[in-house]
C-alpha cells in the first residue's frame, strides 16, 4: 500500500507506535501532545491494548517501566514540565536496562512556559536528563512522515540496546498535517525478551535492579552501559545530508528548523551562494563523524536552532577550532524564518568572501 | 513424623541484612507463606520499594523488580496490566508508601488495580538512619525531629489503612502487628487473605504491618515490641477497615 493520507503529526506518531507493536500507553494530559493519548485511548482498546490516564507523569513513566519490565513495548508522551517529572523514571529505566518510548513534543520553558514551537529541551534529552551516567536514544523527526517512521525506529533501537528512547519534536511537527504513507505491511512482532519478568515458571527467578552497593559493582555496571553507548555511536547514527558535495558552507539543523533551512538554502542558491546541510536524525548518538569530515572540506558552519544554542555545543565538539562557526537561534517560541537564515548566510559569505 | 514448620520455599535460605530483631524478616516470611500457600511462587512478581526492603530479590525466590522511591504501585500497575493473571505485590515502607509515593498509592488504590500492597509501618526512615516518617508519632524523637515530632511544625502521623479504606477501588484494607506470636498469626491470616482476594480478582488489597525498628528507635528489641503494643497500637488501631465480600463492584 502506498496510498497517501493526510495526518496530523501526533496522530502519525501514535499510528507508528501501534505499527511497532506497542499496545501499552500510559500518560497524563499536557499541550501540545494531547492528540496522542486521545487517539490511543480510542484505538488501543480495539486491538487488545491498554491505555491508562495516569495521575501524573511520574506515575506514567513508572507504569511504562513496569510494563516494559514485563516484556512488552510500552510508551508515554508528554511535554516540558511533564518530561521533567519523568526524568527520575528514565534514569531508573536506563539503570535497569529497560526499553520504552518517551515522546517529547517540546514546549517553551523554563517553567510552565508556553506551547509555541521550541527546541529548548535538547540538553535535557541528549545529556541523559535524569541523575547518573547514562544517555537516552534521541530521535528528531522533521516531517509528519518521520513522526510515523521514527516511532517504529525508536522502538527497534530501544529494544536493541535495552535503553529508553525519546522522540524529540515540537508543536509544529505535532500539530501540522502532511501527507503520509503508512506501510501497512509493517505489522511488527516485538522481539522476545528473555530477561523480562513473567513469573519464574520453568526457569530460575530473575530480577531487575539499579542498586549496586558492593565495591566496584556500580562501576562495572556503568562501564557496561558505556560500552552500549559506544556501540550506538558506531552502529546507529542517523542523519540526512543535502548538497554537501559542492557547497561553500553548510548548515546544521534538526527537526522543524531543517525544513525552514531548506528554503533558505534555495534562496541562497539564487544569489549564487552554495549552502549544504547536515540534519542530525539521531541527536544521541550525534552524527559527529559526518560533521567533522564535512567541516574539513567545507570549514564554514552555520548552526540554527529554536533555542539559545544547545546542539551548537555538540557541533563544536565535532569540529576543529579553525572551522568558522556561526550560530543563529530563536528561543521562547520564536521561529527562524528563511529570510533570517539567508541573512546569516550572507553575513558568513561577506565575512569570508568564499 | 509430620513436619509442621519449615522455611517457606519462596524464601531463599540466606542470612538477611536486617538488624537483629527487626520484623522485616517476619514480614518477608508472612509474604512467602502466602505465596506458598496458594502455590503461586512461579506466578508471582514482586515490586520492592526503596528503603530497608529494597533487597527483596535477595530473599524471595520469585521474579522481582526494584521501583524508584515511592513508585512501586505505578510499576506494579504496569506489570499487572501486562500480566493480569500473575500475582503482583509491592512491599513498601512508610516513607516510600505514605510520603514520597502517596499519589501513586492513592491512585493505584483508586483504580482498583488487582494487586497486593504490603506496607511496613515502623514510624521511622530505617535505611537512611532514623529520620522522621509520615507515620512518626507526635513527640517521637528522630534524627530530624530531635525535640520530638510537633504537629505545629511537622503535621500528624498519617493513618493509611483507614484512608485507603474509603476508596471504592480497595477490596481489603487492614492493619495488623507483629509484636508477639499471637499477632504474627493474625498477620499471617491477613496477608493470606489479601493474596486470596487478588487471586479472586477483587481489587486492591492492602495490609499494613506495624513493625519495630529498634536500631533507629534506639531501644532494645524487646522494648521495641513493647513500644509497638503500648504506643503504636493506640494511635494505629488494629483491625479490618474494609473487606469486600464479593465482586460487588462489577
Amino acid at each position: 500500500m502506498t496510498e497517501k493520507i493526510l495526518l496530523k503529526g501526533n496522530i502519525a506518531l501514535a499510528k507508528g507506535a501501534i505499527a511497532a507493536g506497542c499496545r501499552y500507553y500510559f500518560g497524563y494530559p499536557i499541550t501540545p501532545q494531547n492528540d496522542i493519548p486521545e487517539y490511543l485511548s480510542a484505538e488501543l482498546p480495539k486491538i487488545g491494548g491498554t491505555f491508562i490516564q495516569a495521575e501524573s507523569e511520574i506515575a506514567s513513566i513508572n507504569m511504562v517501566l513496569g510494563a516494559s519490565a514485563s516484556g512488552v513495548r510500552a510508551m508515554t508522551s508528554s511535554s516540558g514540565p511533564g518530561i521533567s517529572l519523568m526524568q527520575e523514571g528514565m534514569s531508573y529505566m536506563a539503570g535497569s536496562e529497560l526499553p520504552g518510548l518517551v515522546v517529547n513534543v517540546m514546549r517553551v520553558g523554563p517553567g510552565l512556559g508556553g506551547i509555541a514551537p521550541t527546541q529548548g529541551d535538547y540538553f535535557q534529552a541528549t545529556r541523559g536528563g535524569g541523575h547518573g551516567d547514562y544517555f537516552n536514544i534521541v530521535l528528531a523527526p522533521a516531517s509528519v512522515q518521520e513522526m510515523f517512521d521514527l516511532a517504529i525506529k525508536a522502538f527497534e533501537l530501544s529494544d536493541k540496546y535495552r535503553n529508553p528512547a525519546m522522540i524529540l519534536c515540537d508543536a509544529i511537527l505535532g500539530q501540522m498535517k502532511e501527507p503520509v504513507v503508512l506501510e501497512e505491511t509493517k505489522t511488527v512482532i516485538p522481539p522476545l525478551k528473555p530477561w523480562a519478568l513473567t513469573g519464574s515458571k520453568g526457569r530460575k527467578p530473575q530480577f531487575l535492579k539499579t542498586l549496586y552497593l558492593s565495591d566496584g559493582e556500580q562501576e562495572a555496571h556503568n562501564l557496561e552501559l558505556k560500552e552500549k553507548y559506544d556501540r550506538l555511536r558506531e552502529e546507529d547514527v542517523l542523519f540526512e545530508t543535502k548538497g554537501l558535495d559542492d557547497s561553500e558552507m553548510f548548515i546544521v539543523a534538526f527537526g522543524t528548523v531543517s525544513r525552514i533551512a531548506k528554503t533558505a538554502i534555495q534562496m541562497a542558491k539564487r544569489e549564487g551562494i552554495r549552502v549544504g546541510m547536515i540534519r542530525p536524525i539521531t541527536l544521541f548518538p550525534f552524527p559527529t563523524e559526518v560533521i567533522r569530515e564535512t567541516a574539513k572540506k567545507t570549514p564554514r558552519v552555520l548552526v540554527v536552532e529554536m533555542n539559545t544554542g544547545q546542539m551548537l555545543q555538540d557541533v563544536k565538539l565535532s569540529i576543529e577550532n579553525s572551522v568558522k562557526l556561526r550560530f543563529y537561534g530563536r528561543p521562547g517560541g520564536g521561529i527562524p524564518t528563511p529570510e533570517d537564515m539567508l541573512r546569516e548566510i550572507r553575513v558568513m559569505f561577506n565575512e569570508e568572501g568564499f | 513424623m509430620k513436619k509442621v514448620f519449615s522455611r517457606p520455599k519462596s524464601l531463599i535460605d540466606r542470612q538477611t541484612h536486617f538488624c537483629p530483631g527487626c520484623t522485616h524478616g517476619t514480614a518477608h516470611r508472612l509474604v512467602a507463606d502466602a505465596i506458598d500457600h496458594f502455590g503461586v511462587q512461579e506466578e508471582t512478581i514482586g515490586v520492592s520499594g526503596v528503603g530497608c526492603a529494597v533487597f527483596m530479590y535477595d530473599y524471595f525466590a520469585i521474579d522481582a523488580i526494584e521501583a524508584p522511591h515511592g513508585r512501586a504501585p505505578a510499576v506494579a500497575t504496569g506489570i499487572k496490566r501486562v500480566h493480569p493473571k500473575k500475582i503482583v505485590f509491592t512491599y513498601q515502607g512508610d516513607g516510600d508508601l505514605a510520603s514520597i509515593g502517596t499519589a501513586e498509592t492513592i491512585h493505584t488504590a483508586n483504580r482498583g488495580e488487582n494487586i497486593t500492597i504490603i506496607f511496613i509501618n515502623n514510624t521511622v526512615y530505617g535505611m537512611t538512619g532514623g529520620q522522621m516518617a509520615p507515620t512518626t508519632l507526635l513527640g517521637q524523637q528522630t534524627t530530624t525531629t530531635p525535640y520530638g515530632r510537633n504537629f505545629q511544625n511537622d503535621g500528624y502521623p498519617i493513618r493509611m489503612a483507614e484512608m485507603l479504606a474509603t476508596l471504592e477501588g480497595v477490596a481489603y484494607s487492614t492493619r495488623v502487628s507483629m509484636h508477639n506470636a499471637k499477632e504474627v498469626l493474625k498477620a499471617k491470616k491477613a496477608v493470606r487473605r489479601a493474596f486470596q482476594m487478588q487471586i479472586e480478582g477483587m481489587g486492591l488489597t492492602f495490609v499494613e504491618l506495624l513493625s519495630a525498628c529498634h536500631t533507629n528507635w534506639r531501644v532494645k528489641p524487646l522494648e521495641g515490641q513493647k513500644r509497638v503494643e503500648e504506643e503504636l497500637i493506640p494511635y494505629f488501631p488494629l483491625g479490618v477497615f474494609k473487606e469486600r465480600k464479593g465482586k460487588d463492584f462489577l
